[in-house]
């Protein structure tokens, strides 16, 4: 993983341009919290597994996406690499104190190549709910859900 | 849960039968109201846990389990040394995540006086919620340091007294810690972030002995009715959370070629022998010196408030248990000693009387088990006893569990409300963020007076006392 900031553009790109095309996607478990993200190609059901990951701290509309973080990981599978890759975003949320909105993801082969836009924490604006302390292999799936994909697991908060 | 599959062994005692890859029976630990309430994932996990190798006696849960990551939390497994193994999902990912309890020696009338300003100033103070950072900087010398001290690098560095390190298990140190087995991204994390309180579930709360449930061991630890103590439920925070996760891929990638087939890949572990195992176990044990030194900083934090208000308080340290842990201990098996990594996912060491590794003061009455309730409810202080031993490897409860989802939670409850409500009843609540009050409401968790009782009728733990909060702050 590395992560600078204003990396290189990933391409192809699934982009998450607009929150309200993309209602983001939450479901119960237990004491933690899933996150699950549908699109027309993986890397696109990735970025809205991205999404729903803001949900649970945040409202992403109201997360500015005025930095972007270059993301890259790599898994020997496409669930261990949704698994790699909403775990890359835990990170930068954590070290870089920032929340993130808009999703531009590149997948090749087992390798993910992404920007993720967004901007410092504001507590006063975002009002954040919860601290994402990690995804985790609980509920994790990424399959094909005609006419797309679906990509989900459960995050622990 | 579907209690067919289940044999009543006593009252509070659920046997479910060795089946198919079980090495040994599951024991839970409940009422059958408590029972009924579980997730039947509970016993799919628990029956998991019961079919990894080296897996000794039985696999138990507590009254409080529920469904977890591999391992339910409220679960103990214990594993022998050679054939065993060693699971990241069977700690936890917030590494020895736990509890603590000041003595305060404040009456509630003391603080009723200036309940409101103690509340302000201990929110100002506790670094809690997302986005918050604690006030110390670690450089590399001062994490790797830190990462093999615990509470014993905290106090040495000024955040508290050599006393506090006697009532910390381990003595505030867990030996065997490696550094170098953290990665470089663990330790980042953690830069910035000691002496904070996190978010979700976890809480600093001032609360009044309510009640005392066994006064002759109450004196022992020095608890008197309407006395003010205080509660730091907290963990490893982002450092703990990362060697999890890096770990629990590792453990899953290696697994078929240690010869491990695993029915839930949360199940992740290693033999306990391997180099990946101990490289997890000092990697782990590091983790734990994390949260030990956390929770001083944060207990040193919490002592300035008081004392700005109180000049002569001391805030004297009861106990501090970790209850996201695997640790080496001597347990009796068919009657003999026997060395084995004990994992405690969701579940509180309980010693019983006499047992060595107890301070002097302690040894009379048992190790003191701190039970947290949830924001608003009654929290327990028990006792470990003789009987835990043979029940549980001197194991107990942690808490009270969730009852419903987060998203359920939101369902029902504005945070706003709620901290209006317990307001109304004279407790105070400090949060940056009323969605997480919401989600963290009193109802959306089980009665912790219930899981208490229950393992005290198992026989794993004695209650002492029974605690009500005053001031709550929450990350």
């Amino acid at each position: 993983m590395s992560n600078d900031d204003r990396g290189s553009r990933p391409a192809p790109t699934a982009a998450t341009d607009d929150h309200a095309a993309h209602a983001p996607e939450t479901f119960a478990h237990g004491a933690d919290i899933g996150v699950r993200g549908h699109g027309p190609t993986l890397a696109a059901a990735f970025a809205a597994a991205a999404v729903a990951l803001t949900s649970v701290v945040t409202d992403p509309a109201g997360v500015r996406p005025t930095t972007a973080v270059e993301i890259r990981c790599r898994a020997p599978d496409a669930e261990l690499l949704l698994f790699e890759w909403l775990n890359a975003l835990v990170y930068e949320m954590a070290t870089r104190r920032m929340l993130f909105s808009r999703y531009e993801v590149a997948i090749d082969g087992d390798e993910l190549h992404a920007l993720a836009f967004g901007e410092p924490v504001d507590r006063e604006r975002h009002q954040p709910t919860v601290e994402v302390k990690g995804a985790t292999c609980t509920e994790l799936r990424v399959q094909r859900a005609p006419p797309g994909w679906v990509a989900q697991c459960v995050v622990d908060v | 849960m579907d209690l067919s599959v289940l044999i009543r062994r006593a009252d509070c005692v659920w046997e479910l039968p060795r089946t198919g890859a079980m090495h040994v029976p599951g024991i839970l630990y409940a009422t059958e109201a408590l029972i009924g309430t579980m997730d039947d994932k509970v016993v799919e996990q628990t029956r998991n846990v019961a079919s990894l190798p080296g897996i000794v006696r039985a696999a138990y849960t507590m009254p409080d389990a529920h469904w977890g990551y591999g391992f339910p939390i409220g679960g103990v497994a214990a594993f022998e040394p050679t054939t065993g193994v060693v699971s990241a999902g069977g700690v936890g990912f917030d590494i020895s995540c736990g509890v603590r309890l000041l003595r305060t020696g404040l009456r509630s009338a003391d603080v009723r006086r200036v309940q409101a300003e103690l509340a302000s100033r201990l929110y100002v103070s506790i670094p809690a919620g997302v986005g918050s950072e604690g006030a110390l900087r670690l450089d590399p010398a001062a994490m790797d340091a830190m990462l093999a001290g615990g509470a014993a690098w905290a106090v040495a560095e000024g955040h508290g007294t050599a006393a506090d390190l006697d009532r910390i298990e381990e003595r505030g140190c867990m030996a065997g810690a490696r550094p170098d087995c953290v990665s470089a991204l663990a330790k980042r994390r953690m830069r910035d972030e000691l002496g904070t309180l996190g978010s979700g579930n976890h809480y600093l709360e001032v609360q009044r002995v309510a009640r005392l449930l066994d006064p002759v061991a109450a004196l022992a630890f020095g608890l008197a009715a309407d006395e003010v103590v205080v509660s730091i439920h907290c963990g490893s925070r982002g450092l703990g959370h990362q060697i999890g996760t890096e770990y629990l891929r590792e453990m899953v990638v290696a697994a078929k070629s240690h010869g491990l087939r695993l029915p839930d890949r949360e199940l992740a572990c290693a033999p306990i022998r391997s180099a990946l195992g101990q490289r997890y176990l000092g990697a782990m044990r590091a983790a734990t010196n994390c949260a030990l030194a956390n929770r001083q900083v944060l207990t040193h934090l919490t002592r300035k408030v008081f004392r700005s208000l109180w000049p002569a308080a001391q805030l004297d340290l009861l106990y501090d248990v970790s209850h996201n842990t695997c640790k080496e201990e001597t347990h009796v098996v068919d009657g003999r000693q026997q060395v084995l990594f004990v994992h405690r996912k969701g579940a509180t060491r309980a010693f019983g009387p006499g047992h060595p590794q107890l301070p002097e003061a302690l040894q009379p009455v048992g190790q003191p088990v701190l039970i947290g309730g949830s924001m608003g409810t009654r929290s327990f202080v028990l006792r470990g006893v003789e009987t835990g031993e043979a029940a549980s490897f001197a194991s107990a409860c942690h808490g009270a569990g969730r009852a419903m989802s987060r998203n359920e939670a939101l369902r029902r409850w504005r945070g706003e409300a709620v901290v209006a409500e317990l307001a109304s009843r004279g407790i105070l609540i400090r949060s940056p963020s009323m969605r997480g009050v919401a989600e963290e409401a009193p109802d959306a968790y089980k009665d912790v007076g219930a899981v208490a009782k229950a393992a005290e009728h198992a026989g794993l733990a004695a209650r002492v006392a029974e605690l009500e909060p005053m001031v709550c702050v929450k990350g």
